[in-house]
């Protein structure tokens, strides 16, 4: 099942191909998603409640390193602050706060244990756990992963907080070297099971790419894309978020 | 039941062997446009079940007739020369997999895959690496067919024993131990940890069950195959299959899988050949045993010939395609990884492996052991390219 997303690479493309042919006049937005890779069905009810209720939307993102970014101001710059100032921008009557928990190659299980004092510390409405990445490259077994990650969102459920999942970056140099899709399917299974949100960065990266948006394959030491595309996965997570909490953005400010 | 082997050439089997080996290399050139072609995208089973099947009867066809012929020691000896045979390829193809990471690897530097890039440790430690390597714990991404190939061969030479004894014996023997399996949940490690991709324990299943068609079973399966409703239950299975494949590309179409069914179905187990896969790979079977007879006149046509030829030197092709695999990604990290890329480099690859299974096929004519004159008793050859 690795290349679910070969036919829908295939219907984009032709997509592309036909957009392309007809109008080009329009600068097209670098961070746009279609809609079907970013919004399911599942909701998160309880931010929506909290939101209703105190105004408020405490978010903590639980990761590793490919939530950070290096250098000394990479963590302005990084997808976690990008979020808050992207969902403030769109929610200016909200209390939005978003603090990222990450740690060099944290994998899911070591995630797991910290979800207790997360939520004892925190209290945070919403959770967007991104891991994957880590197990990928030691080989965690793929049965193993998805039980850690359904069992964490069952407690981080249970602890009052909504989960979104984020999976992998689709990185094509390291493709041959890092097998991500047994990961990915597990992530989606979990997913679907507990009914929670997905934000498939993988498939996102993957169609910005195909697009031409990012040149992904890039060797270079240079910030300047890896800032684009968090600030870009930024936009797209607040977006979902919105549609899963059934949120109303401010009016003029731009649904991105 | 002692078994009767079949004698004369399944051209059915190299067609679909030869067309499996490309599935597998396009499946294995990564973020490639031209996969969407593959079965894999329209059903549960992939182009592995193809291979791994007819790999299983062409085993029982060649070694089969061995062992019935020069007994069971000469027989044993044969298959596990072809293990070994197999296993030096694996490392061959090993080496050359290092090479392009390490060649890739040095020139990767991009602040947004700091984590991707943890990774390529497994370089910086060539004594833990290649010793793994070695004991096969260790395998590279698309490198688990062969390893797969080789504990199945290493088995074999038991199957066949008790195959030769009885058929259906041996056959429910390798259900009892894939039920085994999936109740046990065994495996064989891997490094630096988990489990192998595709479980030999459970994928045997597969390899005997062709084993088994190819000593009498087919046979016996004919009425079967024959009924109506064996037709129309394959018919509805592997459209059931599209259906839930389809909300894999679409999600948004994903709540049309009632809740109930999802939380039978899923996961859906490759490591393990899960059941829909196995029942999906059956129904593929029992309707192309049904719509392509054995003397089906387009088998002798030269537009099918260059996948019959691929499937006749299958170990030498396969590898062959992983390597290109390789050269491929290679390509496309260095020059261009775009859609027109994608195109050539699939079709470039695919004409590749043409090209170099005609070589073969002339050198071993030229040798005078060809499928033209059969100068060795139960030449590996006659059964469809090697076992």
């Amino acid at each position: 099942m690795r290349t679910w997303t070969a036919v829908r690479r295939a219907v984009v493309l032709c997509a592309l191909l036909l957009c392309s042919a007809g109008a080009r006049a329009e600068p097209a937005d670098l961070c746009a998603v279609p809609g079907y890779l970013l919004f399911g069905d599942n909701l998160i009810e309880r931010v929506t409640a909290a939101v209703r209720k105190d105004k408020t939307l405490k978010i903590a993102v639980l990761g590793g390193t490919s939530s950070t970014l290096p250098g000394p101001d990479g963590t302005s710059y990084a997808y976690p602050a990008r979020l808050e100032v992207a969902l403030k921008h769109r929610l200016p009557n909200l209390a939005v706060s978003v603090v990222a928990h990450t740690k060099r190659r944290l994998s899911a299980s070591e995630a797991a244990e910290n979800i207790k004092k997360l939520l004892v510390n925190e209290k945070p409405n919403l959770v967007v756990w991104q891991t994957g990445t880590n197990d990928a490259v030691r080989g965690t077994d793929p049965a193993a992963f998805r039980a850690t990650i359904s069992e964490g969102v069952e407690n981080l459920q249970a602890g009052g907080a909504d989960v979104i999942l984020m999976n992998m970056q689709y990185s094509p140099r390291t493709e041959s070297i890092v097998a991500v899709d047994a990961y990915a399917d597990s992530m989606r299974w979990v997913a679907r099971e507990r009914e929670v949100p997905l934000f498939d960065r993988l498939a996102i990266m993957r169609y910005w790419y195909d697009a031409g948006r990012f040149n992904l394959y890039a060797a270079t030491k240079d910030i300047g894309m890896a800032k684009s595309v968090h600030d870009c996965i930024s936009r797209a997570l607040a977006s979902l978020i919105i549609d899963a909490a059934r949120l109303e953005p401010q009016e003029g400010a731009p649904a991105r | 039941m002692v078994p009767a082997i079949l004698t004369e050439r399944d051209l059915r089997l190299d067609l679909f062997r030869g067309l499996a080996l490309w599935l597998i290399f396009l499946d294995h050139v990564p973020n490639n446009i031209v996969s969407w072609f593959t079965i894999r995208n329209y059903g549960f089973s992939d182009a592995t079940e193809i291979f791994i099947f007819i790999s299983g009867y062409t085993a029982a066809f060649v070694y089969g007739r061995a062992m019935l012929q020069r007994g069971f020691v000469i027989a044993g000896a044969r298959i596990l020369k072809r293990a070994w045979q197999i296993y030096v390829a694996h490392i061959f193809l090993f080496a050359i997999y290092i090479a392009e990471i390490s060649y890739v690897a040095s020139s990767f530097e991009n602040p947004l895959y700091v984590e991707e890039m943890n990774a390529l440790n497994f370089l910086r430690q060539p004594e833990i690496t290649i010793i793994q390597a070695l004991l096969l714990k260790f395998k590279p991404v698309n490198m688990d067919v062969l390893p797969l190939y080789i504990m199945l061969l290493l088995l074999f030479p038991a199957v066949l024993w008790v195959f030769l004894r009885s058929t259906s014996a041996a056959l429910a023997a390798s259900v009892v131990l894939y039920a085994l399996t999936w109740e046990f949940g065994w495996n064989m490690p891997s490094y630096p940890s988990g489990h192998w991709f595709f479980n030999p324990l459970a994928w045997q299943l597969l390899f005997v069950f062709g084993a088994w068609c190819a000593l009498g079973g087919a046979p016996r399966l004919a009425p079967a195959l024959r009924s109506p409703i064996t037709l129309w239950l394959a018919i509805a299975y592997l459209l059931f299959a599209f259906a839930i494949t389809l909300t894999w590309h679409f999600p948004r179409w994903g709540y049309l899988v009632p809740r109930w069914l999802g939380e039978w179905m899923y996961p859906i187990d490759k490591t393990n050949l899960d059941v829909l896969r196995f029942a999906h790979f059956l129904a593929l079977a029992a309707l192309t045993v049904r719509f392509i007879p054995r003397d089906w006149p387009a088998l002798q046509s030269p537009w099918l010939r260059p996948a019959i030829l691929c499937g006749q030197h299958s170990l030498e092709i396969f590898c062959l395609g992983v390597f290109l695999a390789f050269a491929a990604h290679f390509l496309m990290v260095e020059i261009y990884g775009g859609f027109l890329m994608q195109v050539l480099v699939s079709v470039a690859g695919v004409l590749i492996m043409i090209a170099t299974a005609a070589l073969i096929s002339w050198y071993k004519r030229l040798e005078g052991r060809g499928s033209g004159t059969p100068k060795r008793p139960a030449s590996a050859d006659v059964a469809g390219g090697e076992a």
